[in-house]
């Protein structure tokens, strides 16, 4: 066994590298077309924007992709964010101005940091369900959490009484457009950059990151090296569903109110995001860099879609295209690889 | 007619970070048993994969009855009449055998006279005759996941024989088997030479190797060594070139010390009526005990047990004097015990994972600072540590360990328990696949945690290697325990009458 000489390489691992990551290297060529076609693309209004709607979805690509990487998924993701959301909103209804149909009328202004944890609770015993029902009853956690998005959905109905929700706290609302020095480094972005950090450290310096790796890549042989194989997968579940909960109260505090629509279909955004940036839908594969890259380069399609004046009906189909192209993909790549 | 039913020349292939082959070649007379023999990581399934058109040669040629042909996949080789029978088998285990050799290529039947639909009574008798060509009986619609390992491995071989093949490739086949299911093996080798198929043949196992092969090729870190007529080899010359040195010992010395039973099972019996039962033994600290047995006897099934991955119905195991309860593998590990499974690939490798997380994983909770940040610094030397204790060959200790070849995927798993270093370790079947040389290095590592005061349950197929390296052995027989004998009076005839022992 020699070493291949590696000058000679290089080349070839480019073109490889390139390869890999065609979505990715398609959607930045169509981002510099487009900066060149419309010069606001890159203005600082535009760029303000992209960030904060990229930090609130990478938050919840964060969360599913503990999901993807153990082998499962999670399709209750946006509903939970959206349900999240009401509850954030119900909960930081501006009760000085005493308007009509407001919730809880008599109960004075809530400290906002009291409210994300009530949220976080809430949100915590969803994914402890998800994570239960899918380690100790073995439900698939694609028909487990399917299951989930529907019934929170209900819940949410049933709670806000299908009304949108407006008329927030104005110390909450400004949360979401506070900044440090620039506008550009809005809160919402830190809290994202933060999560970021945590989930990193999570995966690759904690013994749970790890273990969640060795169940995706092998359930029964991640049991016999007594890997708590149920136990971690009730967390991944608990974890994620926190973090749409966070993700929720954010995007309430950004858009000032919510309704039951909120956040909905959220978790194929996520996903979709999570695959591009290299989290293999098989399992046992993924980086949280690859996951901002992903969901990064989705927003920019998005708003390229946007700025090119493409019907929201269009950029429907664009964006359905690319899921389906970047998982299909994801699994080419190992198949070939065998 | 040409010489060579199929010649390989010049093959060169190369993956990132290694040369997997360079310059590699093979020729293959029809009609005979032509053995590939080399250490682990040597080639030989690449070699294998490149000609069944699997991996794509980066250099070389490939001449089929004299001319040149291009395998691009593995459709293509079975075209020629080229079939293979892998190291790692790849079931569908969830369906039935006769789907599993006839996947792909139904026999069809007119419905009405027009619909076409899988003709089932058809592909089940048809199945039936194969198995009793491989000399087996099992029922053609039994999901092939009840079976055995070995008995999966026939029916891949029966599949390769319904194919038509006119070479065959048999990579590590008796790997899994009991002494008398590679018997069978020989005769349906035999059966095939005589129909003039050419079979190349990977093993590790020398008497094997001089017993069946014609011809022998001998490769050495994925180069062509030379090719010799099996009648004139021995042993010692192929290990020689095998490994570039002589090896004289095939089993260290040993000079541990079994001490106090720390270990004991009562009346230990599986909830399978049809599995382990009634088993009373002992282990003693520094202790190789040895469980001999037929594939079949149910030792796998009873370490299992005893590590928690099948469960018991009644009995209780002792451990320093109290009782265990032991409901899954974790609880297992928290008490110091260890176990190397069977079958590497359902239970034993993380394909996608690195070489280090595969070696590390289950002794995280050692390499915590803070009681919660991993040291990954730590766990970087302890894997480089075992790298080198084994000699595993890998281009890094972040390549995946699917990229590794078979016998030094075993290696990493055996490292594996090494790191957690268990006072209880179980192996079953750990020199599986391995190539001499290694072997050796593993009999030494095992009398070295023995000396250490260390306890070992040693499983293996090979009779020699159970005599070889235990204190006492063991020997089941359809379940239950038949007898036990010492190393000094354990003879393969001995051993081989408690295996038969049947009620
Ligand atoms: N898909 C792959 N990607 C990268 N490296 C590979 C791949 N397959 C094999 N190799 C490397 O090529 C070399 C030869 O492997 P091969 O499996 O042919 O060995 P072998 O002779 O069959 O060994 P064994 O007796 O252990 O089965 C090894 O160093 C292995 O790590
Ligand atoms: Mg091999």
């Amino acid at each position: 066994m020699q070493r291949a000489t590696n000058q000679a390489n290089w080349p070839r691992k480019i073109v490889g590298l390139l390869k890999d990551n065609i979505i990715i290297v398609g959607i930045i060529i169509l981002a510099v077309v487009v900066s060149f076609l419309r010069p606001n693309f890159l203005g600082e209004s535009n760029i303000r924007n992209l960030l904060g709607n990229t930090a609130v979805r990478f938050i919840i690509a964060a969360g599913v992709s503990g999901a993807l990487i153990t082998r499962g998924t999670d399709l209750s993701a946006g509903r939970v964010a959206g349900f999240a959301a009401c509850i954030s909103a119900i909960l930081l209804q501006n009760r000085e101005k005493n308007v009509s149909g407001n919730f809880y009328p008599e109960m004075g202004q809530l400290p906002v940091i009291l409210v994300l944890l009530i949220v976080l609770a809430i949100c915590a015993v969803i994914g402890i369900v998800n994570g239960t029902v899918i380690a100790y009853f073995k439900v698939p956690p694609f028909i487990a959490t399917l299951g989930m998005q529907t019934l929170v959905y209900g819940i949410c109905l049933v709670y806000t009484g299908a009304q949108p929700l407006g008329n927030l706290d104005p110390r909450f609302t400004v949360l979401a457009r506070g900044f440090v020095l620039n506008p550009i480094v809005s809160y919402p972005a830190l809290i994202a950059l933060a999560v970021g950090l945590y989930m990193w450290f999570l995966y690759n310096k904690m013994r749970h990151g790890k273990y969640m790796y060795a169940i995706g890549g092998n359930e029964s042989a991640a049991e016999v090296a007594g890997v708590s194989v149920n136990m971690t997968k009730v967390r991944v579940y608990m974890l994620a569903a926190c973090l749409y909960g966070l993700c929720g109260f954010l995007i309430a505090s950004r858009s000032g109110g919510a309704s039951v629509n909120t956040a909905q279909g959220y978790e194929l955004e996520a996903i979709a995001g999570c695959t591009i940036g290299g989290v293999s839908v098989n399992g046992g594969v993924g980086r949280i860099s690859g996951i901002l890259i992903g969901v990064l380069v989705f927003e920019v399609l998005k708003i390229a879609m946007q700025f090119m004046g493409l019907k929201s009906e269009f950029t429907y189909i664009v964006q359905g295209l690319v899921i389906i192209i970047a998982v299909a993909l994801d699994l080419r790549k190992y198949l070939a690889k065998k | 007619m040409a010489e060579f039913r199929l010649e390989m020349r010049g093959v060169s292939k190369s993956f990132p970070g290694v040369k997997a082959l360079d310059n590699a070649e093979l020729k293959l007379r029809s009609g005979t048993v032509h053995a590939l023999i080399g250490e682990n990581g040597a080639g030989k399934s690449t070699l294998m994969k490149c000609m069944f058109g699997i991996y794509k040669m980066d250099e070389g040629e490939i001449y089929y009855e004299g001319s040149k042909v291009s395998i691009s996949d593995p459709l293509s080789a079975l075209k020629l009449g080229i079939a293979m029978v892998h190291q790692e088998l790849q079931p569908i285990t969830e369906r039935s055998v006769a789907e599993n050799i006839y996947v792909g290529r139904y026999p069809i039947k007119k419905l009405l006279g027009f619909l076409p639909v899988v003709d089932h009574a058809k592909m089940h008798s048809n199945t039936e005759e194969l198995l009793k060509k491989v000399r087996m009986n099992f029922d053609p619609r039994q999901k092939l996941g009840s079976l055995s390992v070995s008995q999966m491995q026939s029916v891949e071989i029966a599949k390769a024989v319904s194919a038509d093949c006119k070479v065959l490739i048999l990579d590590e086949p008796t790997s899994s088997l009991s002494e008398r299911e590679v018997e069978a093996l020989f005769t349906i080798i035999a059966d095939l030479k005589r129909e003039n198929v050419s079979i190349v043949y990977i093993s590790h196992k020398m008497d094997e190797i001089l017993r069946i092969s014609d011809e022998v090729t001998i490769m050495r870190d994925g180069k062509y060594i030379g090719t010799w007529d099996s009648k004139e080899l021995d042993t010692n010359f192929i290990i020689t070139q095998m490994v570039g040195r002589e090896l004289t010992n095939l089993y260290p010395p040993r000079d541990n010390v079994p001490g106090d039973v720390i270990f004991e099972l009562k009346k230990f019996t599986s909830i399978n009526p049809r599995s382990f039962r009634d088993i009373n033994m002992t282990l003693r600290k520094g202790e190789i005990l040895g469980i001999g047995g037929l594939v079949g006897a149910q030792r796998t099934e009873l370490m299992e047990g005893i590590f928690g991955i099948r469960s018991s119905s009644h009995g209780t195991i002792e451990y320093m004097g109290k009782t265990l309860k032991i409901s899954r593998p974790r609880d297992a590990i928290r008490r110091s015990i260890a176990m190397l499974t069977e079958d590497r690939r359902a239970t034993g490798i993380f394909p996608v994972l690195s070489v280090e997380d595969n070696v590390s994983i289950a002794s995280l909770d050692k390499y915590l600072d803070l009681g919660f940040v991993l040291n990954n610094g730590k766990i970087n030397s302890l894997v480089q540590d075992n790298i080198a204790k084994l000699s595993i060959k890998t281009p890094s200790n972040k390549t995946l360990i699917k990229s590794l070849s078979g016998g030094n995927q075993q290696k990493v798993l055996i490292s594996r328990w090494l790191a957690n270093d268990p006072d209880i370790l179980i192996l079953d079947d750990p020199t599986r696949g391995i190539d001499v040389g290694a072997k050796y290095e593993i009999y030494c590592i095992i009398a070295d945690l023995a000396r250490l005061g260390k306890s070992i349950i040693l499983i293996s197929s090979e009779l020699g290697e159970l005599i070889g390296m235990s204190d006492r052995i063991l020997v089941m027989c359809d379940g239950r325990l038949t007898g036990e004998v010492k190393q000094e009076t354990a003879t393969q005839e001995n051993i081989m009458a408690l295996a038969t022992s049947f009620e």
